[in-house]
This record gives structure tokens, sequence and C-alpha cells, in this order.
């Protein structure tokens, strides 16, 4: 599924929500339509992968198992300088926010490390630990190459590049350019139907999963540049709506109270 | 006596809310020692990334032993009454004494409070002050989260260091325990540092790589950044607020210089500074010659095993990332004319119930035309072409992609493309400084296109938010339009322009007024037809066209005040003049109150002043506050003749100087008044017996009254 961030992920949101331990980890492809740069940009891409990592409660140690982690990918913390710098973290869609830090590694944040506090709406109880490492920022640091691009894809001669570059530009013209913003509003409109359908028959799953949609077809028509500013914060409403409804017809569902 | 060590261990602290903490830390610690009556001989607070802490020096062992008397009821009241008030102090019946309160036997209670261990005040303190602690976002985390009244704090707070002298001060928090051990830097050392007391915590964690002390952290950052550049044979471009950031987020700082490719430095220096200093917290460089410089220079918090070249690698190719993005934005946003991107502005909401962006630049684009047409203000100087085209496009960089990015570049980056579009220079002059200015001691407009698209934005802005009814109140200003004011007072004044404020807001009402109309109806989608719009802002009475601008007047007398404060005009004065009304012509009124001020601070002044208040109290005690001018039905006496022919000659004089704006002039001849009017009290009584007498002597007054007035409504004047 198209989506902007790890975070979105039913195992982040949905498994933040209720009292129930959980510590997952994977890798998550993310899109966001506006950080297109036609593959002009060496490190900002609309399209590349997350490791996202949710701990849940917050372990007491967890900077030092984030920091063991760096060091176990071949980061040395004696020859690069880390650093944990101020992010707090708000997702208006999600009706969710957190306080953390954007991790660097030499001035590039290659982490984002946040302490989930409330989500769709609903104060995080226990609070969940989330760690977003960006993969290729990481893989350029260990790879020691200046350009996405360049990364050693498979230790066999293929090239970051050689997969993705194409890919860029290409959906960079899309997201950018071309996208009929007529079928994006139909989408749009498609997708919060179904969300709604979803939440009358009580699955939170879903409900959730085309709440996701929505907010991608979203971001593809900010891309377009045809939301106004006005529009764009009722839309960003009805994705919001829809995310919280999930939520709490999640909460609902596990029979878990506020 | 002895020193006490608190730390407060937690994960990283925001950098921007260390200096608040440290303050707060102080504060909540001495007032809980207080409260226990006792008190440090200095108390001396640090905060790194990870740490707050507080040093106080001398604290007794124990608080001072109390002794306090109770004064209970009469010997013999009955055992009820007795038993509350030994309840109440926590006595026994056997403790209480007996003594006499005038004549009559009284029960009294003695409670003797022995001194505490200040170790004990120290534990219950510890835990108060954490709770209490007024962090501007805090948060929860861990176990403990399953409730949401579990322990906040900035972020998880891992270790309390609490000692006294070389004793343990012990405390608990939601399962942080004190103890001896802390820890050092994060990289450098590893494991635990157990600390003996207040004497050799800094030392024992400059040993670990931790410089306790934020001033010295700062220290190397201003030096050493400034030394990085040097040895580069480059000057550092000097930022306080980068070394305090910079300082705050290391506990180990280390100034490195680094480079990037100089084909970025198409892109403009404001750009370039802010995406160094906002983004990344680098300092910028310029060469010898005052230019800037491909450099930068960033603060590390490790000593690199490879003495920082990877660290300085790392960080060029972030730089080289962030500048590759603003040369990309810089290079897109050319694509598209101002007059193009000035179309978008009908997207943005200025206000729900003003309108769009373009709505309100039409409105500039009028009121600057009209202001530029004004002739004898000194803004028919500006070209109405160019401040036309100025005003049109003035906010189009609202919508371009750098300004999205840095939106503190508004104006600049609209400039810029005025330039790059080969538009004349007063149009991108204009429109680069027309926000100006923007605080005391910002630069104030001097072109004349500028001045006029700057007037009529800031007096557009002012207007639109007075009929809507959305002032100013207290400290809240969402708008700045105190701001605006002041902005409007300053470049009117220090242009010397002779701008009728008043006609100038009543000219513009209506444009605003027929924008407000239709953003309401656009609102409402004609909801409640028939309903007057205007009276859901709250102006009923005198037509708002009218009454709205005097009311913004008052405004700028008051900005004025605070503006001239500084100066040294006299915040009275400045309401003298005001009172009278009518005047809306800044410059002139400054001059008048300037004259004004000199005259009332002479001897002749402050003896007319007097004059005046004798005046103006008998008036108000006779309730005589008209002036009818009847013939006198008796010969007047000799003072009261001089004060006749001076009113005669006064009158005229001042009245024929305020005309031609010598107001010295109108002062000196105000002057003339003060002997008449002493002799007058002098030699004539006002309450003569004979009513002809008394009335006309207190049409007198009146007449002396109304002659000050023409110069300045003296009840206003303090003193």
């Amino acid at each position: 599924m198209e989506m902007g961030a790890g975070t979105f992920h039913t195992a982040t949101t949905l498994r933040a929500l209720g009292p129930d331990p959980w510590n997952a980890a994977f890798v998550q492809p993310c899109r966001r339509p506006t950080d297109g740069r036609y593959g002009e940009n060496p490190n900002r891409l609309q399209h590349y992968y997350q490791y996202q990592v949710i701990l849940k409660p917050s372990p007491p140690n967890i900077q030092q198992l984030y920091l063991d982690s760096l060091t176990a990918i071949g980061i040395d913390p004696m020859l690069h300088d880390i650093r944990f710098v101020e992010d707090d973290w708000e997702s208006p869609t999600l009706g969710a926010w957190g306080l953390g830090w954007e991790v660097w590694c030499d001035g590039m944040e290659v982490t984002q490390f946040t302490y989930f506090q409330q989500m769709g709406g609903f104060d995080c109880k226990p609070v969940a630990g989330e760690l977003t490492y960006g993969l290729e920022r990481l893989a350029m640091y260990i790879q020691g190459v200046d350009s996405i691009y360049d990364l050693d894809y498979n230790g066999n001669g293929v090239s970051y590049g050689d997969i993705f570059l194409d890919n860029e530009k290409q959906m960079s013209e899309w997201n950018f350019e071309i996208a009929n913003t007529e079928t994006l509003f139909d989408l749009f409109n498609k997708a919060v139907g179904e969300c709604e359908n979803c939440l009358e028959a009580k699955l939170p799953i879903p409900a959730y999963e085309q709440a996701i949609k929505a907010s991608h077809v979203f971001n593809l028509l900010q891309a377009r540049g045809v939301i106004s500013v006005q529009e764009r914060a009722s839309y960003m409403g009805r994705v919001r709506d829809l995310a919280k409804g999930s939520c709490e017809a999640y909460m609902v569902k596990n029979g878990w109270a506020a | 006596m002895a020193d006490f060590l608190l730390e407060l261990l937690s994960e990283e602290i925001p950098a921007r809310m260390q200096a608040k903490a440290r303050v707060d830390l102080e504060r909540l610690f001495v007032a809980q020692l207080s409260d226990a009556g006792l008190k440090a001989d200095a108390v001396t607070v640090y905060s790194t990334p990870r740490r707050l802490a507080l040093i106080a020096k001398d604290l007794p062992a124990q608080t001072e032993a109390v002794s306090e008397e109770a004064k209970g009821p009469p010997e013999g009241a009955p055992d009820q009454a007795v038993d509350g008030f030994c309840r109440k102090n926590g006595v026994n019946r056997d403790q209480l004494e007996v003594r006499d309160v005038k004549g009559r036997p009284t029960l009294f209670a003695v409670i003797n409070k022995p001194g505490r261990d200040t170790k004990d005040v120290l534990s219950e303190a510890i835990p108060a002050i954490i709770k209490a602690f007024p962090w501007p976002k805090s948060m929860r985390w861990g176990d403990a989260s399953v409730s949401t009244e579990s322990l906040r704090w900035v972020r998880p707070l891992s270790g309390i260091v609490a000692i006294l002298g070389d004793d343990l001060v012990e405390c608990e928090i939601d399962g942080v325990t004190s103890g001896y051990e802390t820890v050092g830097h994060r990289f450098h050392h590893e494991g635990m540092i157990t600390i003996g007391n207040a004497g050799d915590y800094a030392e024992k964690l400059r040993a670990c790589h931790v410089l306790l002390d934020q001033a010295e952290r700062e220290a190397i950052v201003r030096e050493g950044a400034a030394k990085a550049a040097s040895d580069g044979d480059l000057e550092l471009v000097a930022d306080e607020g980068l070394v305090i950031e910079n300082a705050g987020l290391t506990e180990w700082p280390v100034p490195l210089l680094g480079g990037f490719d100089s084909a970025f430095l198409d892109v403009p220096e404001e750009v370039i500074q802010l995406t160094a200093r906002v983004n990344q917290k680098y300092f910028i460089c310029r060469d010898k010659s005052g230019k800037l410089a491909p450099n930068f220079v960033c603060t590390a918090n490790i000593d690199a095993s490879d003495g920082g070249k990877a660290i300085v690698a790392g960080n060029e190719k972030v730089l080289a990332a962030r500048l590759s993005d603003a040369k990309f934005f810089w290079e897109l946003d050319q694509k598209t004319a101002l007059e193009d991107h000035a179309k978008k502005l009908s997207n943005i909401v200025f206000h729900e119930k003003l309108g769009t962006v373009a709505d309100k630049v039409e409105r500039v684009v009028k009121l600057a035309e009209w202001l530029a047409s004004l002739e004898g203000t000194g803004l028919h100087r500006a070209n109405p072409e160019q401040t036309q085209l100025a005003a049109r496009l003035c906010k189009a960089d609202l919508v371009t992609e750098m300004v999205g990015e840095f939106p503190e570049l508004q104006g600049l980056m609209g400039g810029y493309y005025a330039e790059k579009e080969g538009l004349p220079e007063a149009v991108s002059n204009a429109i680069r400084d027309h926000y100006k200015p923007v605080g005391q001691g910002d630069d104030v407009p001097t072109d004349p296109v500028t001045v006029a698209v700057s007037l009529a934005d800031k007096l557009d802005t002012l207007l639109c938010f007075f009929v809507i009814n959305e002032k100013p109140t207290g400290s809240k200003d969402p708008f700045a339009l105190r701001r605006a004011a002041l902005g409007i007072a300053t470049t009117v004044i220090s242009n010397t322009l002779r701008l009728p404020i008043c006609k100038i807001l009543e000219h513009h009402y209506d444009l605003v007024f027929n924008d407000v109309k239709a953003a309401d109806l656009a609102a409402k989608k004609a909801a409640n037809p028939g309903e007057d719009s205007m009276q859901a802002f709250g102006h009923v009475g005198e037509k708002p066209a009218t009454k709205l601008p005097k009311e913004i007047l008052g405004f700028f007398a008051d900005r004025l005040k605070v503006q001239q404060r500084e100066a040294g005009v006299r915040h009275d004065l400045i309401d003298a003049v005001f009172a009278l009304g009518g005047e809306d012509d800044l410059v002139r009124l400054l001059a008048r109150v300037k004259a004004l001020q000199a005259f009332v601070e002479t001897l002749d002044g402050e003896n007319l002043l007097a004059g005046y208040k004798r005046a103006s109290n008998i008036l108000k005690k006779e309730n005589a506050e008209q002036s009818d001018a009847k013939p006198f039905s008796y010969t007047p006496e000799k003072a009261e003749k001089a004060l006749i022919d001076a009113l005669d000659a006064a009158q005229s004089n001042v009245t024929a100087a305020i005309e031609a704006e010598e107001f010295e002039k109108a002062m000196t001849a105000l002057a003339d008044l003060r002997a008449p009017i002493d002799q007058f009290f002098e030699d004539v009584t006002v309450n003569d017996s004979d009513e002809d007498k008394r009335t006309a002597r207190l049409g007198l007054l009146a007449r002396f009254r109304s002659a000050v007035h023409q110069v300045a409504d003296f009840s206003k004047i303090e003193g």
C-alpha cells in the first residue's frame, strides 16, 4: 500500500493503541509525491525505504539499543557525530503527536525517534517508542557514496540508480504534471466512501487502510497543486476524521476504554 | 555547613529549552529551601543536553528549631472546646499551660518544632521540584505510562544524583531513585561515574568528556568557530544564537570547518545563510573581501578518532543536498513571472472575514496609487506606474517555493525575482522592503515607491482589522497591528510626510467595507439575508467610516507615545495635543508637541500652567463652562483690562502662528499671557458679590482657557 511513512502502517498506528505490549520491525516503502526531484537531488526522492521499529512500552534503554543498532550496521560513533536534535512529531492526519528527536549523523537526519503520546486522538497507554531509520541515507554512510543513486544495491554491480533513477524521473513527472486530477478526486471520494462503509460494518482494519489510501491520494492532489489553501484544511480534516474513526473503532472492537 | 549537588539526568533536552530550565530549577529550589527556612550561600545551575544540575553552597545541616505559642480558650471552658484546641495544635491536654490574659486565666499551647535535618528537607524537595517543573512540553514514557497520571518530564528522566556534603540525599520518584552515579559523554566514556560530592562533580565529568558549564561550552563554540574560520583564511559571521544552540546540543563541542561547491553561490546569500543556520545550525563565513565564502563551520560533539575528517565530509554532503534543494527552488521560481505567481494569491486566505490575499493586494494597489497622487504630502514623488506595479507584485513571492520553505524570506525573494525579471529598481526595492520597518531599529524605507506601498499595505491592514473588530487587547495582538501602526508612524515621521491619516482611512474605508461584505456574504452564503453585516461587528451609532479612523488615530497616539519615549518626548504632552482633536498629521503633531515641551519646561510655561489650573478649578467649581462674551457693564479694573488686552493679542497671534505652523512662536504668544493672568489673580476678586462682575470675570477666565487650548489641552499635562 502507498503511504508516506512507516508510521501509517497498521502495525504502528493501530498497534500503538491499547494496553498490549507490541514489538515490531519491518521495512516500509514510502511515497511522498511532493518530495520528487526528477532524480536530480542526491538525497531527496519521492519513493524510498524506511526501517520501522516500534517498541511498546518504550524500554528504559531504548536510546542505547538504538545506538547499538547503528554500531551493528557499521556506523562508528567515534568517527561519526551522532546527535539527538529536538524534533517533535505531529500528524494532523492521524490525530497523533509525540516528542522525540531527529537523530543526526554528521548533520544528516538518519532516524526519527519518537515517543508516541497520542494516536487517533487517544492517549497512548502505555507509550510506544518509534524508531524510523532512513535506509538509503544510512547506506550512503556505510558505503561512503555522495548520492543515493550511487548506492551498491546487491554487491554485484547493480546500483540503486539502475533500479530507481528512471522510476524517480517518471514518477516525479506523473506526480507533478500528468496525473489526472479528476481521477484523483474520484479516487479520494471513493476511498472516503469505502472507509465509511467499513466503519459502519465495524471493520476497523480495512477502514483504516481506506483512510491511508485517501491520505495518499490527497498527497498526489497536493503535488498537482490543485488544492487551494482553504480546501487543504478541509481535506486534511476529512482524512483525520477517517483515521480517528478507524482508531476509535479499533479501540471499541478490542474493548478498550479511552 | 555542607554543599549540595543535584543532577537530573535525562535523555536529550532540547537546546532551546535549557536556559529557561536552569532559571526554573534555581527558582523552584530556592523556594523549597525558603519554605523550610533554609538559605544557601550561593546557588549555581548548569545544563548540558543530558542533564540539569544545581550546586548550592554552604547549607546548614539542620533547619532552625522554632517554638510557637497558640492562645486557646479560657481555663474551665467546656471540654469540647479544649479538646478541639488540643487537636488543632497536636498537643495533649496535660501539655497546656495556663497564663494570665488581662486578669483571666487562659490556656496556651506551646508547640516546639525541632530543627529538621536538611537532608530530609531535600529528599522531599527534590520530588516536589520535579513534579512542579514547568517544561513547555512534557511527556510520559515506559512501563509507568499505562497511566496518564505517570511522571512527566521533557524527555525520559533516567537518574538523580543528590549529595549533601558527602552524604546521599535519598529520594525516589516514579521508580527513579537517587544515587551517587551518573554517566559521562555518550561515546567518549562507557559505564557509570561515581560522584563524591559537589566539589568533584564538574571535574569528574570533565575527565569523562562532559563540560558541565554551558558558559564554557559557549566560549569554545564562539572562539573555536572563529578560529576554524581564520585557519581557513576566512572570517566567521558571528551569531550568538547559534553559539548558544550548539552549546546546548553538545557536551564536548568541537567546531570544524567545511566547504561547499562555489556553484551554489548563485543562490542569494540570505538563502544560503538560512539553510546553513536553520536546518543545519552551521555558521557561515566571508572571505577577506567580505563576500560570502563557500564554507561553513559546524560543531561536532566528539573528538573524532580521525580528527573530524569523516564528520566534515558528512556535513558537506548534507549541506550540498540542502543547497541543491534551495537552488532547485530558486531556479523553479524564476520560471514563472511574478505577475503569474500573483494570480495564485486568490488561493490564499488573508483572513476569513477579509477575503484572500489577492483581494488585499487589490486594495493595496488602489490605496498606494491614491497616496502617490496626493499633492503636498511628500509621496507624490513616487512614480505612479512603478507604485502600481510594485503594489501589484508585493505579495507574489508568498506562493513561491522558496518562501514556502523559508517564510522569513518574504519580500526579499520577491525583490530578487523582480530584479531577475528586469523590473525597474524602484519596483524590486519596494517589493523587497515594503514590510519594513519590522521593529524598532529596523531600516525605515525612504524610496518614495517603497514608502507608498509600505504605507498602503500597513494602513489597509490596520483599517481591515478595526473594521472586523479584531483590535489588540492587552498583551494579545495576533495580527501585529501595533507593529503596523508603529511602522507607519516611524515611516511618516522619518520621511517628514504630511499625511492626513484620518482622511486617508476615510477614503479607503469603502474598499475595505465592500470586501468585508463580500467575504461575509460568501461565508454566510446569503443564509441570513437582510442582516446588516456591520452591526454584526458591533458598530453602532456614529458611521464607522468616520468613527473608525478617529479610533485608529487614538491607536496611533498610543504607539507614538511608546516610540517617542526614547527620544524623551513626554507622553502627557502628546495626549494634550491629541486631545484637541482633528490633528491627524503626525509630523505637525509632533512638531507641536516638541514646541510645547520646550515651553512647559520654562519658567513662563510652568507659571502659565499653574494659572491655567487655577482658572480651570474656579470654572469647574462655579460650573461656568461657557464663555459668553458679554459687553462689560462696569469699568474693568486695571488688571482685568490688562488681561483682556493680552487675550485679544494672544488669540490672534496664536492662531496666526499655528496656521503658519510656527509652533515656537505660538508658545511665545501664549507666554505673553503669563504676567497678565498672574496679576489678575493677584488683584481681582473673581467671586465678587456683584453678579455682573462675577459673570464677566468667569467669562474672562473661560476665554483665557480657550486661548490656551488653541495650543494644547493643558488639563492633560501632568505636574
